[in-house]
């Protein structure tokens, strides 16, 4: 049972290490202008919902199988890809805006963002990992 | 080469590019405000041409022996100093250094004869000295006119180019006035060529005897005179024109010979005001850019003495961009013709110098202590006027004009740590597509562009040699091409320095075909018009109609010119005006939630062919709704249909709305309490309450189609949703509040001329426009009505001459090794005649590295244009009280860096920067406008038109906007007045916004930007109420009274003249409201009083003692 949820959190995790790198790679497109504002927006808006379900639900599974420090840790992630599409104005198009990703630095914090969401989720990746062979073992 | 043409476009004055006669005659002014002007001295190189026997001699004994450099210079580099002297033919010598100074014994007669031109001269007398010399002066501050360097000076022309010789120059450099001034930074010149510097220089020096060419007497003075900047070389150049006979003998080289003379030109140039160490550096790295003189113009033939006899101040003047490489070049060519290698741009090298200087120098007035609470009367008695960006006059007179690019530091700091500490806000403020007057067009096959970076050669670039040019973006050096190497105004060969494109900062190319993506579109105007039974009412239509009717003429256009109408309320109606229909044919289509076009190919129609048809329905229009009894809008899908119709072209759509959309796509809500306009603490929906219309916003964008809003509305329109149509699309936004044609007459005529203006005036469609700056920096934020496709690049599917834009930079990298930085800004459209073209703009700024230098060169009215911007946005994304505390802090933050930076003396009171001294004034200005009041009942609508206007209106405007002008007109007289086409303007004194100011004997005119109010004191002089308003007394003053009578009176023709040129001044149509004090617009007269207080918002007064309170925490 145990090793079961964690290959599902290690394939979850798998997914979303893809979709970030998947947000690097095309806000870095943007950066150097090989895509179009509007191009590159519609293209990681389509992603930011499930960005989200994706992180809910190994949140989810971690505190379904009890596991507190592993969903301690994705909390906070979870709560802030809520808070962030919760929070966009209702003129704009998305997290990301075609009409404001260059103004204001936002295309450098939301690079950061991806970025850091990466390494996160590698580090859930080995911590899923290790946990799954854990559970393997005692198994 | 005989492909490029160039031909001057608007205005008759074409450019004189290519003769210097221009420049020249500004060299000969005096020099007057420069920089430079201060050190005036340093020109003494006259002297030195001079054959002054005594030369060196001499001027040792002068003022000058007493710094040391200059001892120095004369016994080792002496030589080196000598150079220069050459270059100074007698001609401008003043008397005295004439006599003595000619360093150059052994200088030509001819050079002697030069002297005569000596009137111009008079400037020098006092400062003559060699360049180099004045570099040492520079150093040693006072000395300016010292002649030390002058004793340099005795070398023969030849001896003194040699005597420069490489190995001696770059030590002057270095001992000279360096000391005083920051390190010169050779590395401009160098850079590229690197080494170069000094070791061509060097050699070249070491030829220049040999270096026969331009050496010789007859010719270097030529050359030297050249060298002078392009100015003197330029026909009217002061020095008489016997002084330069033809050109010289050039030695081969084909053109070089000239730029020796303007290259020393150059340096001396600098060398004049603060610049002075620059112009060692550009000595030394010595090969600048090859630019060569202005070529022989005929009349001034400056023995080499031209240089020196420039006062400083002119060389400045002279500016063209031919100057900088001219001095570097100078050397080069002495020697020989191809060894060009200057190092560095001239502009940039001088910069720096100009740098150090400035805090000297300038200190003065932009950083004079103004205590705030003491000095009531802050304002000048005319406009504001922007500060000079201290650079070499030469660089500064082709600097971009302030009006169409403006920064709001003209001193760039090194580093972002500086520029925060500053705690000023780094922009730019650009009004690329302004009608100019005169505006140089180029035709060329190929436009010479830097090969990495993509910026277009400008002024401010260096050339190596002949051939290359470094790019004064990214520095990376290019090639010239052939074709520019010959240039289409002097018809000569082998002098790309004095190209158009090198000597304009503003200029317009017309594009190959490389430009284009498509064929030139034609120009397409849609017309949208809301016909609901709310717009009927309001008589808009007639109005519309009626101009339409009258400017069909005008619309610009060629004649593939397209023109379309479509009219909605709850359907869309189109109008079929194919050719052959004996009348239009009304299309209506009621499936507004599925909107297609009925008969696509018809609708829109050339306007030439169809014309009569156009001008049937522009007849029947107005009458056509009389009745309709219907009162939805169905606004989002008539924009769909437009975007529709107008996709694969392109073009502009107008579209006239007056009230709420509430039908189909895009529907809104009212959003506004307005019960609740004057007591919230933060006011809600500013930002747009739906995505749509930012998305077909985009969608139009992307297929060349702006659209332009006018909303006539008496009630909430939730402009704040609507305005994204033309925000995104670089469209522009016209709110007429109240409008009813027949109780509001006054806002009825304002829109007939705003309209007339609209239709008229240029447009350009398919355009971009990039904005480049200078490695190291960086663009992040951006203002105005367009969409960022990318990092720099603006897509702007119309551009029009009243739009404003506006940048925030940050320093990413530090900018140490520079000494000024260059913006270009390059617009490339088809013009309505169908032609691809790209208008660019280059700045040059310096860079410094302190923050006094930084307060020096602020530019407070810049400032606050993108302050107001930067507020417009935080009060969209936060909220207004946010954006309210941001610009108060703004400027305390700002007067506190400065005490505690730059102040050495602490004293109590609120202290300034003369150049900043009106900030408190402006901030508080924007607290009590329209966009960012609180506390006043102030409709949504109206709030969010102001601060739409902030965004997008060029800078000139939204000052008045932000701080109306208030002038006395019951006692106008013709004194000091503006003769403008033989009408006499008036010039009143600028009065501060004050209640006490004004007085019931009076009568005051406020000029608000968009609206002008002409205030009657109760016991205003009967003479003015007789012959301006043409009322026997006070109560015979009409309550709505809108226009001056034409009364033959003196006082009447005057008032009238200065209300005209007030108007002429802006492209928009201010209403002119009389009032009194019983009035109801008394009240927003009395609003704009912003030095005092109101129930809700503090006077200035108070306003800094809390400022000062704050500083002084």
């Amino acid at each position: 049972m145990e090793a079961a949820v964690f290959v599902l959190s290690l394939v979850d995790c798998c997914a979303l290490i893809f979709l970030a790198v998947y947000f690097v790679i095309t806000l870095s497109d943007l950066e150097c202008d090989y895509i179009n504002a509007r191009a590159c927006c519609s293209k990681l808006n389509r992603w930011v919902v499930p960005e989200l379900v994706g992180q809910a639900l190994s949140t989810v599974l971690m505190l379904v199988s009890l596991h507190w420090f592993v969903f301690l840790l994705n909390l906070p992630v979870a709560a802030w890809n809520m808070y962030r599409v919760w929070k966009v104005p209702m003129g704009n198009m998305g997290v990301f805006d075609p009409t404001e990703i260059h103004n204001r630095g936002q295309l450098k914090s939301h690079m950061k963002e991806s970025m850091i969401k990466l390494g996160f989720h590698l580090l859930c990746f080995f911590i899923y990992l290790y946990s799954m062979i854990l559970a393997l073992i005692n198994d | 080469m005989s492909s490029t043409g160039f031909n001057s476009q608007n205005g008759p004055g074409g450019q004189p590019y290519a003769n210097g006669p221009f420049q020249n005659q500004v060299a000969l002014q005096p020099p007057g405000p420069g920089y430079n002007m201060t050190h005036q001295p340093p020109y003494n190189p006259m002297q030195a041409k001079g054959p002054m026997p005594p030369g060196p001699g001499l001027y040792n004994s002068g003022p000058y022996q007493p710094i040391p450099p200059v001892s120095s210079y004369q016994a080792s580099p002496g030589q080196p100093m000598l150079n220069r002297p050459p270059m100074g033919s007698p001609h401008p010598m003043t008397p005295p250094q004439s006599t003595s100074p000619c360093p150059g014994p052994r200088m030509p007669p001819a050079q002697a004869t030069p002297a005569p031109p000596v009137s111009a001269n008079s400037y020098y007398q006092h400062p003559p000295a060699w360049q180099y010399e004045a570099l040492p002066l520079m150093g040693a501050p006072p000395p300016m006119g010292a002649l030390p360097p002058l004793a340099t000076a005795p070398l023969t022309f030849v001896d003194n180019h040699v005597t420069s010789s490489p190995s001696l120059a770059p030590p002057q450099a270095s001992s000279a006035g360096y000391s005083a001034a920051p390190p010169p930074v050779y590395h401009n010149a160098m850079q590229p060529s690197g080494p170069p510097l000094p070791l061509t220089s060097l050699h070249r020096y070491t030829q220049p005897g040999s270096a026969p060419p331009p050496m010789n007497p007859v010719a270097p003075p030529h050359t030297y005179q050249p060298g002078m900047t392009a100015p003197y070389g330029h026909p009217s150049t002061g020095l008489p024109p016997s002084m330069r006979p033809t050109p010289p003998p050039m030695g081969n080289a084909t053109p070089p010979l000239p730029f020796s003379p303007k290259t020393d030109g150059h340096i001396a140039t600098p060398a004049n005001g603060a610049q002075v160490p620059n112009s060692f550096d550009h000595l030394e790295t010595g090969p600048k850019m090859a630019g060569p003189p202005q070529q022989p113009a005929p009349p001034a033939r400056h023995m080499g003495l031209s240089y020196p006899s420039l006062p400083p101040g002119y060389q400045n003047t002279s500016a063209s961009p031919m100057h900088h490489p001219m001095q570097a070049q100078t050397q080069p060519y002495s020697h020989a013709p191809q060894s060009y290698q200057q190092l560095s741009a001239g502009p940039a090298q001088l910069s720096p110098s100009l740098a150090g200087l400035s805090l000297q120098s300038q200190t003065p007035e932009t950083l004079r202590v103004v205590n705030l609470l003491q000095e009531r009367n802050l304002l000048p008695p005319g406009p504001v006027t922007p500060p000079t960006p201290c650079l070499p006059q030469d660089l500064q007179k082709i600097n971009c004009h302030p009006e169409v690019f403006r920064s709001t530091l003209t001193s760039i700091p090194q580093t972002q740590s500086l520029l925060n500490k500053a705690k000023l806000p780094l922009g730019l403020l650009l009004h690329p597509f302004k009608d100019l007057s005169q505006l140089p067009v180029v035709t060329s096959s190929t436009i010479v562009r830097c090969r990495s970076c993509r910026t277009y050669i400008n002024p401010f670039v260096t050339f190596l040699d002949q051939r290359r040019w470094k790019c004064n973006l990214c520095y990376r050096v290019n090639d010239v091409p052939e074709e520019f190497m010959y240039n289409p105004v002097s018809r000569s060969y082998g002098e790309p320095h004095k190209r158009p494109e090198v000597q304009n900062a503003t200029i317009e190319f017309i594009a190959p075909s490389e430009y284009m993506l498509r064929p030139p579109q034609p120009a397409v105007y849609l017309f949208v018009l809301d016909v609901s039974h709310n717009a009927v009412e309001t008589g808009y239509l007639d109005v519309v109609c009626q101009s339409l009717l009258e400017n069909i003429n005008a619309l610009p256009g060629d004649s593939r010119t397209k023109i379309g109408f479509i009219s909605f309320d709850s359907t869309i109606h189109f109008y079929n005006l194919q050719e052959g229909l004996a009348q239009p044919q009304m299309l209506i289509v009621s499936d507004i939630e599925d909107i297609f076009l009925p008969t696509p190919d018809s609708l829109l129609v050339n306007l030439n062919e169809c014309k009569e048809l156009v001008q049937d329905l522009l007849k029947s229009l107005p009458q056509m709704f009389g009745k309709t009894m219907e009162t939805q809008s169905a606004l989002g899908p008539a924009l769909q249909a437009a975007f529709k119709l107008l996709s694969p072209t392109g073009g502009r759509v107008s579209v006239f709305q007056t009230q709420l959309p509430k039908l189909g796509v895009g529907a809104l809500k009212s959003r506004e309490d307005p019960n609740q306009r004057a007591s919230a603490k933060d006011i809600p929906n500013l930002s747009p309450a739906t995505d749509f219309y930012k998305k077909l916003a985009l969608d139009c964008s992307g297929q060349q189609v702006a659209v332009d809003l006018f909303l006539l509305s008496s009630q909430y329109c939730d402009l704040a949703s609507l305005a994204c149509i033309s925000r995104y699309s670089a469209g522009s936004v016209y709110y007429y509040p109240s409008y009813q044609q027949q109780h509001n007459p006054a806002g009825v005529e304002c829109f007939q001329k705003d309209l007339k203006r609209y239709l008229t005036r240029k447009i350009g469609l398919e355009a971009v426009m990039r904005i480049r700056c200078t490695k190291g920096l960086s663009i992040h934020t951006f203002h105005g009505n367009f969409f960022v496709r990318s990092t720099d690049l603006l897509s702007l599917p119309n551009v029009n001459p009243d739009a404003g834009f506006a940048v925030q930079m940050s320093i990413e990298e530090n900018l140490v090794d520079m000494q000024s930085v260059s913006f270009q800004a390059a617009l490339l459209y088809t013009s309505s005649k169908g032609e691809r073209r790209i208008r660019v703009h280059t700045m040059c700024l310096p860079v410094v590295n302190s923050l006094s230098d930084i307060f020096a060169g602020a530019d407070v009215q810049a400032i606050t244009g993108l302050l107001a911007s930067m507020a417009v946005d935080r009060s969209v994304t936060s909220s207004l009280s946010d954006a309210r505390d941001a610009m108060t802090n703004a400027s305390i933050d700002s007067l506190t860096s400065y005490r505690t930076s730059v102040l050495t003396i602490q004293q109590p009171g609120l202290l300034a920067p003369a150049c900043l001294k009106l900030f408190p004034l402006y901030i508080l200005a924007l607290l009590k406008q329209k966009a960012f009041r609180t506390g006043t009942s102030t409709r949504l609508d109206d709030r969010v038109f102001a601060m739409c206007q902030l965004k997008y209106q060029p800078l000139a405007y939204v000052m008045l906007m932000i701080h109306p002008a208030l002038y006395r007109v019951d006692d106008l007289t013709d004194e000091g007045a503006l003769n403008i086409s033989e009408r006499a303007i008036p010039q009143p004194r600028v009065q501060q916004l004050s209640v006490e100011k004004l007085s019931r004997e009076g009568a005051f005119l406020m000029d608000a930007g968009s609206v002008i109010y002409l205030w009657i004191g109760r016991n205003c002089n009967p003479d003015f109420l007789t012959q301006v308003l043409g009322v026997p007394d006070y109560a015979a003053v009409p309550q709505n009274m809108n226009i001056l009578p034409e009364l033959d009176t003196a006082e009447s023709q005057r008032t009238r003249a200065f209300v005209g040129w007030l108007r002429e001044q802006r492209p928009f149509f201010p209403i002119l409201h009389v009032i009194r004090d019983e009035s109801p617009l008394k009240a927003s007269f009395m609003q704009n009083m912003i030095e005092d207080r109101t129930e809700s918002a503090l006077s200035y007064y108070e306003f800094l003692l809390h400022v000062q309170q704050q500083v002084s925490k």
